[in-house]
């Protein structure tokens, strides 16, 4: 049986990295293939050489024993290669028949014919048993329908290798479990899967084969059953790297952040929270456990200042914190890790010194009066870039040139170098390489074992499991239970964050 | 909501119309007839807007285009003595201006507003330089009577005898409808405009498609000039668009960025100086005539203040598109 795809010798530069080094690879038929790396280790750029969205220096590609030329899109599409891309490529003011078919439209006289590609629709998502409503707008369906979508315009082009960017990097628990049974369906049907992600459990899941990159070069290939864990992080990383948190007992003291009987509304006015009350003492981890969009984002944004709160309270140490002012609740003593740090975390255009003091800027010892102290500014970023591990030429390059791993230790090193009494961490590792969340999780525990009260709030139940002390599961706007962590059950949180009745402790 | 009011408008405006025509046939008619030239440049202005902002491609350059459109057509008409060479003169020019709008935005992937102003002033500038007098072309495009329907009561006298440009204006207005909204180019047009990188990860070349919509609507910019010049006026002065290249951006705001929604918005814009005019005539206001030309101007202030904010522009506007970031 010939291969779908075999990678020889594929190097690629931008600039003075070396995004791809000699990187071979193939994929057979009904074959699942992880390809596993950290951010920056140059996955992304192998993919993009293989669909034609970037020309490689050197090396061939050939699919189905065919040579690709380089930076030949429609070739690759037209050879039975389809992507579904990380940031999803699909246009959110249209419908999902208008979608599928864009590019490769059903005409009659130069005309689409509508009726045909909803037909057609219907029919591709009922053989793959992926079910979507044609005339549904995209940019109003979940995240995790988006990417049904994503996946059925590759395979209404009679994929036979399937290339996916990332793809779990955005979905729920449940929503991930649900893609990776459709892969599953697709291989079996002998469609080829290559698979990028750096998610260690979904590759052990599901993988027949890994490929670990590391720094552009190819550093090892092997398959779930000969390897653990462990050892693929390893090959990853580069080092022995801690995937379970090692953490001691906790010592809760008084409370420290309260929130009573919080009502938040969302951006389209519909009440996101509704009633809300929950307590996080000093010296705990108090993970909020939920399926995204049940609340989680206007709750941390109301408690910050970010977002109105319209009725309910939130109290630091005992004081009610103003609302509507994250100026205010940040002096009052609460540090927000927010979820998009591209968006609320960074300026991406100032550098990294200016960003590690973005909150404090016109304090001592940053500003005397009305001046800046820019030496100070400069100190500061210095030492925190080497106290944090934050990688980077210098601390006063642009923000913008950091990666995503980096720009979120940034965020980090600000917020926890305060030592401030609450800790507010939203997603706090979404989108990060391996490395630096363990860096992370370890920040956290550290400033819980100097006292501070943390609320954790992540999409990752692994995360909440592994770092918090309680564990509280938001549902519909509400908590709906809340363990202590060494009583949590998996899969009772499970049910609970899908909405079913469970015991309350 | 957009349904309703559109409905509300177009009834309102029908019982106006029967109300003034049960008053005075002939004028109400004529009043309505004229509003076509007045309306017919701003809407070709638009549909040029339209083209371009769907792709993604800003185009403040619209007023520019129609100028020096109008110049070219005008003189070479005058000096060949032959409008209809002027016209395809005129329309050419305006693919020329396409294309350097194309080069700037597209490939050199300049500020679009930028690239925009600096064809306003080329053209302000060529045209003002090269202007002479005494040039006259031998007549302007003739009304064409409209054999059967022409003869349709009530609204016959006020579709038919307008000029060629006039017609061909509506059916191109019509027919870009029909194309953006039902065919493969429409489709790929509009998400080009709106995410670029879907697009082009399907196999649809943004620079291509970006470079030919740009282009061809250019030409519908030379068109509208070579009306100004060749149909309404038939004269050619400095400054002879006065801002309806501008006016018509509002325009294509006021109508969603839809062809249809920008003539409709052109109709009453045409509307509003006829009805205008015709007081004036007839006396029955008595307003200094700098308020009446101040008219179009003031709308357009007014509907952009009404509709900002409201409506959508075309997600990746003004955005040169790069390929590797995707």
């Amino acid at each position: 049986m010939t291969n779908l795809l075999d990678v020889e010798g594929l190097s690629k530069r931008f600039g003075t990295v070396q995004a791809n080094q000699e990187i071979s690879l193939s994929v057979k038929p009904g074959e699942i293939v992880a390809l596993l790396g950290e951010n920056g280790a140059g996955k992304s750029t192998l993919v993009k050489a293989v669909i034609g969205l970037v020309k490689p220096d050197s090396g061939t590609i050939r699919v189905k024993g065919q040579e690709l030329p380089y930076g030949d899109t429609a070739g690759a599409i037209a050879r039975g290669i389809g992507m579904v891309h990380q940031h999803f490529q699909l246009v959110p003011v249209m419908s999902v028949t208008e979608n599928l078919v864009l590019g490769d439209e059903p005409t009659r006289f130069g005309f689409i014919q509508m009726q045909k590609a909803r037909r057609e629709t219907t029919e591709l998502s009922k053989k793959y048993g992926l079910a979507i409503d044609g005339d549904a707008i995209i940019e109003d369906l979940p995240v995790g329908m988006a990417q049904r979508v994503e996946i059925l315009k590759a395979l209404r082009r009679d994929v036979s290798l399937l290339i996916l960017d990332e793809p779990t990097a955005v979905l729920t628990p449940q929503e991930t479990d649900e893609l990776l049974e459709v892969l599953r369906n697709l291989a079996k049907k002998g469609v080829g899967i290559l698979f990028i992600t750096h998610k260690l459990r979904e590759v052990m899941a599901i993988a027949d084969r890994v490929v670990v990159l590391r720094n552009g070069k190819l550093v090892g290939t092997t398959t779930p059953k000969e390897s653990s864990e462990s050892q693929l992080a390893q090959m990853m990383v580069g080092r022995e790297v801690v995937l379970h948190v090692e953490k001691g007992p906790g010592h809760p003291t008084g409370a420290a952040l309260e929130v009573r009987e919080l009502e938040v509304l969302d951006d389209r006015k519909l009440e996101a929270v509704k009633g809300l009350s929950l307590q996080v003492k000093a010296g705990e981890i108090l993970g909020i456990a939920g399926v995204e969009g049940n609340g989680q984002r206007e709750l941390v944004e109301a408690i910050c200042g970010m977002r109105n709160r319209r009725r309910g309270t939130v109290l630091v140490a005992g004081k009610e914190v103003p609302n509507l002012k994250p100026h205010e609740v940040h002096a009052a003593g609460v540090a927000h890790i927010p979820e998009d740090r591209e968006r609320h975390g960074l300026v991406a255009s100032y550098s990294i010194s200016d960003n590690l003091v973005l909150n404090q800027f016109d304090q001592e010892p940053y500003a005397k009066g009305w001046i800046r102290d820019l030496d100070a500014v400069a100190r500061n970023g210095e030492e925190l870039v080497k106290r944090y591990d934050i990688r980077t030429t210098s601390a006063s390059a642009p923000a913008s040139s950091l990666s995503g791993g980096n720009k979120q230790k940034t965020v980090v090193a600000r917020e926890l170098s305060q030592d401030l009494p609450v800790v507010v961490a939203a997603q706090p590792t979404r989108g990060v390489d391996v490395g630096s969340i363990e860096f992370i999780h370890k920040q956290l525990i550290s400033a819980r074992d100097r006292g501070a009260a943390v609320l954790l709030v992540s999409a990752e139940l692994d995360e909440i499991l592994s770092l918090s002390d309680r564990v509280a599961v938001l549902y519909g706007g509400k908590i709906v239970a809340t363990f202590d962590s060494k009583n949590a059950n998996r899969d009772e949180i499970g049910r609970l964050m899908a909405g079913s009745q469970g015991s309350r402790s | 909501m957009r349904f309703r009011l559109s409905y509300f408008v177009i009834i309102t405006s029908i019982l106006l119309f029967a109300y003034f025509y049960s008053q005075n046939s002939i004028v109400t008619s004529s009043v309505v007839f004229t509003a076509i030239p007045f309306a017919l440049p701003l809407a070709l202005a638009a549909m040029v807007g339209v083209m371009c902002e769907r792709t993604g491609i800003v185009n403040i350059g619209i007023e520019g285009t129609m100028l020096v459109s109008a110049f070219t057509a005008f003189f070479l008409g005058a000096i060949l003595k032959n409008i209809s060479a002027g016209l395809f003169v005129g329309i050419m020019t305006g693919v020329l201006v396409g294309l350097l709008l194309s080069v700037m935005t597209i490939t050199w992937k300049m500020d679009q507003i930028i690239a925009g102003v600096i064809i306003n002033i080329m053209a302000a500038g060529i045209t003002s330089f090269l202007y002479r007098q005494n040039y006259s072309i031998p007549s302007t495009f003739t009304p064409i009577d409209i054999p059967v329907i022409g003869d349709i009561p009530v609204v016959g006298p006020i579709i038919s005898n307008h000029g060629p440009i006039t017609y061909l204006g509506i059916i191109f207005i019509f027919g870009l409808w029909v194309a953006l909204y039902k065919t493969p180019w429409g489709l790929r047009s509009r998400s080009v405009g709106e995410h670029p990188s879907s697009a082009d990860t399907a196999g649809v070349s943004v620079v291509r498609l970006r470079y030919i919509n740009v282009t061809i609507a250019g030409a519908v910019g030379g068109l509208a000039g070579s009306y100004l010049a060749l149909e309404a006026v038939g004269i050619f002065e400095r400054g002879f668009t006065a801002g309806k290249g501008f006016t018509a951006l509002a325009i294509m705001i006021f109508g969603r960025w839809n062809p249809l929604g920008a003539f409709a918005a052109a109709l009453f814009f045409g509307l509003s100086q006829a009805v205008t005019n015709q007081l004036m005539i007839d006396e029955v206001v008595q307003i200094p005539q700098q308020f009446v030309t101040m008219l179009p101007y003031v709308l357009t202030i007014l509907i952009l203040a009404i509709s900002a904010g409201k409506v959508r522009p075309p997600a990746a506007e003004g955005i040169p598109y790069e390929k590797e970031k995707v």
